[in-house]
């Protein structure tokens, strides 16, 4: 198994590593029996991720991509974000391993677990917002 | 301390030693006929794979007539598992005995068995991953073809009580196969006081090149031909044979098994202080018996983390280990054997197995130590499985 050299780099020298006191929306996907839990911390203002921060528990391609999908959507619109894609962090890291794919889909998972949180906080039905949540990855069959 | 490279996964596979590699080379551009040839540089070629022969079956204290070289482990134990199987069928044996924590190669050989007519039981090992040989007792039939327990296990380092198992086996006249990859070197093995009937060995755990192995097989078990065609192994596994990489095996045995008491004492010395030192950090286990493993073999479970990211992290400091966790499996689920010794799913996620050998020194040792605890402290300050435990457990992080 070969891992792409943007990948090590995330895993290396993750980006947002951390907590957000007082965030706006935080967002826990996984679980200990699959072998990877990501939790999404964000900070928002005027419809803006203005900060973003994370903290995984997972193999090195769970690390990277939610590094990569932090800085994604670092600054982006909430709009933005929730129209971030498994596929675009794969992309943005040069691809991931076969095996691997499934963790870039809890990275996706994750931020819209925290914007559910985030409108759920207002007391917004985050359903026709945010769509589905996948708690479980759906390949996991242990889950 | 200074970054160095440390090699800690032995177990996966070694260096070629310098006196096998030495050894080889002659028979790849000065010695290379074909041992099957008439003239002297084709019997120059049969005399160093009949030398290499003998010297595996002294290692063993087998007859060089039982030895028969292979591609490697996994092939030896194909190779004996589905001859005791072809052969006990015929006479209405189709039972097999096994345990459920061997290596894939004999799993999966039996599962295929268990898919075409053969019937499979799984001895269970307890918590340390140990057989208990009244279990075997117990479960040997009238119509069991076979008992097949592994020597040492690869992931845990656990040795079987391999000399009583193969006593019953001896007395109730039932076939015993072990698979000896990781025991081989590390072990003394004495294929005839402990009544083994078929072992299974491979070069590349021993300082020999990968691809060559051997099988050995008691004489007066008839083997079927694993490969036709010509006349190389007895005319059971036709194909010329890989003299280089058999002459490097002969060598590499007698140097595995030349003082394997004096190797032991050595290593077993670092194991325990990497051991010791590790279990030092918070929230760990070590897997497999303190006692009955192998000198090199170390398996440690953290708590809060993930083996991958363990190895990845390990790797950017130089160290080269394993683990058993789903995401270095290739599948979702972590490693059977942490499994089968009672493991919960997560905390066999976070297992590390660090396996040394007489070339790794006191330095590598306090090395390992020093950057395992970096590591551990590093993943666990980002892992929200760690905060949850700590929450809900009350640890001081």
């Amino acid at each position: 198994m070969i891992y792409s050299e943007k990948v090590m780099d995330h895993f290396a020298n993750p980006r947002n590593v951390g907590e957000i006191e007082n965030a706006d929306g935080i967002g826990e996907i996984g679980n200990e029996k699959c072998g990877d839990i990501m939790k999404m911390y964000l900070k928002i203002d005027g419809g803006i991720i203005t900060d973003v921060k994370f903290k995984t528990f997972g193999c090195g391609a769970a690390v990277a991509t939610s590094s990569m999908a932090t800085e994604l959507i670092k600054g982006a619109t909430i709009e933005d974000a929730l129209k971030l894609t498994n596929k675009a962090v794969v992309e943005a890291l040069d691809g991931l391993p076969a095996a691997k794919l499934h963790c870039s889909v809890l990275a996706e998972q994750a931020i819209k677990a925290a914007l559910w949180d985030y409108y759920s906080r207002q007391g917004i039905d985050p359903l026709p917002i945010v769509g589905e949540l996948h708690e479980h990855c759906e390949e996991c069959s242990i889950g | 301390m200074e970054k160095r490279f440390v090699y800690a996964d032995n177990a996966a596979t070694t260096k070629v030693s310098k006196a096998a590699l030495e050894a080889a080379l002659p028979y790849f551009t000065e010695i290379y006929g074909n041992a099957s040839s008439i003239y002297s540089l084709g019997m120059n070629s049969a005399r160093a794979v009949m030398k290499a022969r003998q010297q595996v079956a002294n290692a063993i204290n087998a007859k060089s007539g039982e030895i028969y070289f292979t591609s490697g482990g996994s092939e030896a134990d194909n190779w004996a598992i589905k001859s005791a199987a072809e052969v006990q069928a015929k006479k209405g044996k189709k039972h097999i005995i096994t345990s459920n924590f061997e290596h894939h190669a004999v799993l999966h050989t039996v599962d295929h068995l268990a898919k075409n007519g053969f019937e499979v039981t799984y001895i269970p090992v307890d918590e340390f991953g140990l057989v208990n040989p009244e279990d075997v007792k117990n479960a040997i039939r009238e119509d069991t073809a076979l008992v097949t327990i592994m020597f040492a296990n690869n992931e845990i380092g656990t040795i079987q009580p391999i000399k009583e198992i193969g006593a019953i086996c001896r007395e109730r006249k039932v076939w015993f196969h072990t698979d000896a990859v990781q025991a081989i070197g590390n072990v003394e093995i004495d294929v005839s006081d402990m009544n083994i009937d078929m072992l299974s060995l491979s070069g590349h755990k021993i300082h020999a090149p990968k691809g060559v192995g051997a099988l050995f097989v008691r004489t007066g078990i008839g083997l079927p031909n694993l490969i036709h065609g010509g006349a190389q192994e007895r005319t059971k596994r036709a194909g010329t044979e890989n003299v280089p990489s058999i002459v490097a095996l002969g060598v590499a045995m007698e140097e595995a098994c030349r003082d394997i008491a004096g190797k032991q004492a050595k290593i077993s010395v670092m194991r325990d202080k990497l051991i010791e030192n590790l279990l030092k950090i918070k929230e760990t286990r070590l897997n497999g018996d303190a006692k009955k493993r192998l000198c090199g073999n170390v398996n440690i479970s953290f708590r809060g983390i993930e083996g991958e990211s363990l190895l990845l992290s390990l790797d950017l400091e130089g160290i080269c280990a394993s683990s058993g966790s789903a995401c270095t499996s290739g599948s979702l689920d972590p490693s059977h054997v942490l499994l089968a010794i009672g493991l919960p799913h997560a905390t066999a996620h976070g297992s590390l197995r660090l396996t040394i050998n007489e070339d790794t020194t006191e330095e590598d040792v306090d090395y390992i130590i020093e950057k395992v605890n970096t590591v551990v402290a590093k993943l666990r300050a980002m892992s929200p499985l760690w905060e949850r435990i700590c929450k809900t457990e009350g640890i001081s992080d």
